[in-house]
């Protein structure tokens, strides 16, 4: 039987986990080596050391630790009925590959994650090990990301955020009884639980370390889940109200959607089809408005039909038009909360704005300045030189600014 | 150069005669700019100005000073770098002497304004320092100028600065490392980078606080930084010929990048678009884009259209190598541990059975009743049944070892009566690492897999026994599987002529298993 090389497990158990859309490693403390003389430091931003194909960033080694799983969860190529090929990582495998990458500069850290084997305590176990021998043993000071089991023991909970920048527990699907349905080992009660305790600790370790600076960190990064769009029949408002729920009873970081992607070696109980690629955009295009917006769900949702988001224009276009008694809206006069409902204008637009137009009464040649494109904004805004007049009422309106259908296809 | 100065400030005029209408306490201002540039062009004289380098910031800081303090308009300098091919106005010759100060010049820069000059001047265009001058010259009369980013010349200077972060940014990201080797136990690194704007220096602390615990050495055209572990030192520019060609951990990188791509989503143009193709020529991982991108829709309609029958390979890609645990006691041990009694279960945890090199390998469902008072596996009705058919088909007992699936007694109690339940697909799943494990500790040539339950847990999915019995079929590790029914089977037929034929049939399935095994 042929002993697998590290170079052909670290195949088996990226392919394994890249079907997990997160890979940020922004929003942590900042970090440096100049007094441990380790390896390692975090700034606050993120940084993509390179790109996949599929447009994607890679900031982090994401592994799994073993794609061995005692569970059957329906959605996923490393459930203990699939067919692929299998490998396990040892804890200093794991270490080492990180460290040699590291070096290189071609990651920002670590994101590791695992199959169930054995049992899910054990597992976690094995995490925690690979992210203390980091931190203690190597003087790491790169960011790590650790993907926790929710059937583990809390207390391992606890020494993860201990090491890690970021935790985080995969809801995977927007309802229980989906959960139930696609994951019968798991139980959609208890990854809230978990969620709610560690937002709980997260919290906590944060005013602690306001009172005293020397206050023990808790995964400083915060904590984020993934939910996957497509693989159930939910519907986006059905999405977008469980994000809402999770982003206000949980204190979530974020919320990451991720379109089901066809899986080798397929469940019979799935779609066979290309993934909904523009869905997941509309998603994270909604999931935007609701946490710096100052959209609710039910206002996202009048842009759709049926409690889905429409597919052709982008999801705050699509409430304008449906509410255009709102405007035109001057820019010279409107306040933030306004201008933020504006298609077309983003925070750092409106930023730019409100500092350019106490210069003096802003025109079209001065917004054209400020702004990416006025193409979509124009119709709703008015300047001291511009007038949408009927444009604005204009049923030809939503034709015009809807794109063009192939640039709708992504690829 | 003084043309495009002298340009800047008309449309900054205009800019501002068009938008401070409506503030008059700022029109004051307005009218001390057109006094001053009225002075500034009546001297007619051209000052040029030779900075040290194209990174001497500090210089520019210096000279800007003390031209405010004399108030130069800006069309009046020529902004000129040590070593730069000779440009510019033939009637500025030589360094000009800037004029002494007016008596009670204030200069005044807003902190914020410095910051975005200071990131902007390591812009590669040449017209950078005289932008700059420009704008904290106006700035002394309109101390607000770099709040309005309606401003062509902030506009201007604003993009240059967010150029330059952006360089720095992916200096940041896509510098790779190469070992070159250890020195005194710390390990050198070695990279080839060539960035857009003059930044080499500017990275360097980044690159310090990052990599503090290792020796490297950043090399660009146009300067070098290295760090020892003590201090960050610059150096003169290189060629990519200074860098060591491969590094045995590239493999590896090239192995990840290839494998974490998801070939449903391609999209290229967000990925040229984050990574743009003049950095390709130095990243290790560029030359599995194209091959990718090429085979990505082919491997993706493959995965659409594949049928899902099961295969006669299965088990094939089981292939993790090597067992865990030392011995099969410490299996034991760890795996009673781990798998706690759970309802419905009996406390007893029944191990395997056998001699550590078996050839043949069985595999049943759970202990029975029997075998739970007894505290060992096949010793029950069924397994008297196993050893009566084993030695039929001429197979020794000493060279099979017999398992379970499940290693625990699922039952209901009925009165007095313990009945036999069949364990849950999940719970037969939730042991398929331990077995595999226990395979892995025994090596057995030919698996047999006794019944459905035994099936699911050796193939990972259901197989129907009527189908795949009666043929081997290739397992991990060389190995071959045969499936045929569990003994309990034979033991529950109801009529004495279906009990024979049922009977010879497992023999015959045995009797493969030992032809396979010898």
């Amino acid at each position: 039987m042929a002993v697998l090389s590290r170079s052909e497990k670290l195949a088996i158990l990226a392919d394994a986990a890249k079907y997990d859309a997160s890979c940020t490693s922004s929003g942590s403390v900042k970090r440096n080596s100049l007094k441990s003389g380790g390896i390692g430091s975090t700034t606050g931003m993120g940084i993509c050391h390179s790109y996949a194909p599929d447009g994607r960033c890679i900031s982090l080694l994401k592994i799994l630790m073993t794609n061995y799983c005692m569970f059957d969860c329906h959605y996923c190529i490393n459930r203990t009925s699939s067919n692929v090929r299998r490998a396990t990582f040892t804890v200093q495998e794991v270490v080492d590959l990180t460290l040699d990458f590291y070096k290189r500069n071609y990651i920002e850290g670590l994101f590791l994650s695992s199959g169930i084997i054995r049992s899910p305590d054990w597992t976690m176990e094995q995490l925690v090990e690979v992210a203390r021998k980091l931190r203690v043993e190597h003087k790491f000071g790169g960011y790590i990301h650790l993907k926790t089991i929710p059937e583990a023991d809390p207390d391992l909970m606890t020494e993860a955020g201990r090491y890690a920048d970021r935790l985080s527990i995969n809801i995977e699907l927007p309802d229980d009884r989906a959960i139930a349905a696609y994951a019968p080992e798991k139980s959609g009660k208890r990854i809230r639980k978990t969620m709610a305790t560690l937002g709980h600790r997260i919290g906590e370790a944060k005013v602690e370390r306001k009172a005293n600076r020397k206050a023990p960190l808790f995964a400083p990064g915060g904590h984020s889940t993934q939910m996957i769009v497509g693989a159930d029949p939910s519907n986006d408002a059905k999405i977008l109200t469980t994000s809402s729920g999770l982003y206000g009873s949980y204190g979530l970081k974020r919320v990451y959607y991720s379109a089901f992607s066809p899986i080798p070696d397929a469940s019979s109980r799935l779609p066979v089809a290309a993934p909904p690629l523009i869905r997941e955009h509309r998603l994270y295009q909604a999931d935007w408005l609701l946490r710096f917006y100052g959209f609710t769900v039910g206002e996202i949702l009048e842009g759709g039909e049926g409690g889905h988001l429409d597919l052709a224009i982008d999801p705050k276009l699509a409430w304008a038009l449906k509410n255009r008694g709102g405007f035109p809206v001057d820019l010279n006069r409107a306040d933030r909360e306004t201008l933020l409902r504006v298609p077309g204008l983003g925070t750092k637009g409106i930023g730019k704005i409100l500092s350019a137009r106490r210069f003096g009464a802003l025109r079209l040649g001065d917004l054209e300045r400020l702004v990416q494109s006025v193409r979509k904004i124009l119709p709703f805004v008015t300047l001291a030189d511009w007038h949408p007049g009927g444009r604005l009422d204009s049923l030809s309106l939503r034709a015009r600014l809807t794109p063009p259908a192939e640039q709708m296809e992504l690829f | 150069m003084g043309g495009a100065a002298s340009s800047l400030n008309r449309h900054a005029e205009l800019v501002s005669a068009s938008t401070l209408q409506s503030v008059p306490s700022v029109r004051e201002e307005e009218w001390t700019l057109k006094q001053v540039q009225g002075d500034g062009t009546k001297g007619g004289e051209l000052l040029r100005i030779t900075l040290a380098s194209e990174t001497d910031i500090a210089g520019w800081r210096d000279k800007a000073r003390a031209l405010l303090a004399a108030e130069v308009a800006p069309d009046r300098v020529i902004w000129d770098v040590e070593g730069r091919a000779a440009t510019g106005d033939l009637l500025a010759q030589g360094d000009g002497a800037i004029p002494p100060p007016m008596p009670g010049a204030k200069l005044r820069i807003a902190k914020e304004l410095l910051t975005t000059i200071e990131t902007a001047l390591l812009h590669r265009d040449e017209e950078r320092f005289a932008l700059a001058y420009d704008i904290v010259f106006r700035a002394q009369r309109q101390p607000k100028l770099h709040r309005n980013p309606a401003d062509s010349g902030i506009k201007r200077l604003n993009a240059y600065a967010k150029s330059v972060r952006r360089d720095i940014h992916k200096m940041h990201a896509f510098v790779r490392f190469r070992k070159v080797g250890e020195q005194a136990a710390r390990e050198r690194f070695v990279a080839w980078f060539e960035p857009d704007h003059h930044i080499t220096e500017a990275v360097a602390p980044f690159f310090r606080n990052r990599f503090t615990g290792m020796d490297w050495l950043i090399v660009t055209p146009e300067a070098s930084i290295a760090w020892d572990g003590k201090a960050l030192a610059t150096g003169p520019g290189g060629s990519r010929a200074d860098v060591p060609g491969e590094d045995a951990v590239e493999g590896e990188w090239r192995a990840y990048y290839g494998h974490i791509f998801n070939p449903a989503r391609l999209k290229m143009d967000a990925m040229r678009a984050e990574m743009p193709v003049k950095y390709w020529k130095n990243l290790p991982e560029a030359e599995l884009i194209a091959p990718l991108a090429r085979s990505s829709a082919g491997r993706t309609q493959q995965m659409l259209e594949e049928k899902k029958a099961p295969g006669l390979f299965v088990g094939e890609t089981q292939i993790e190598a090597k067992p865990e645990f030392g011995s099969l006691e410490e299996l034991y041990e760890a795996m009673a541990k781990a798998d706690l009694p759970r309802k419905g279960f009996s406390d007893r945890f029944i191990p395997g059975a056998g001699p550590v090199g078996a050839p043949l390998f069985f595999v049943g469902e759970q202990p029975g009743d029997v075998e739970d008072q007894e505290g060992r596996a096949f010793v029950g009705p069924a397994g008297q049944l196993l050893d009566t058919a084993l030695e039929k088909a001429g197979i020794d007992r000493d060279r099979a070892f017999v398992t379970n699936a499940v290693k625990r007694f699922r039952f209901q109690q009925r009165g007095k009566r313990r009945i036999h339940q069949t364990p849950t697909a999940g719970e037969i799943d939730m042991h398929r690492w331990w077995l595999d494990q226990e395979r892995l500790l025994v090596e057995p040539k030919v698996i047999v897999a006794l019944g459905s339950s035994a099936a699911r847990a050796l193939a990972g999915k259901p197989l129907k026994i009527a189908q795949w019995r009666g043929q081997p079929l290739d397992y991990a590790g060389d190995a071959k599987l045969v499936v045929t029914v569990h003994p309990s089977f034979l033991l529950r037929l109801p009529d004495e002529e279906g009990k024979r034929i049922e009977r010879e049939k497992f023999v015959r399935d045995l009797e493969l298993a030992r032809e396979l095994a010898a």
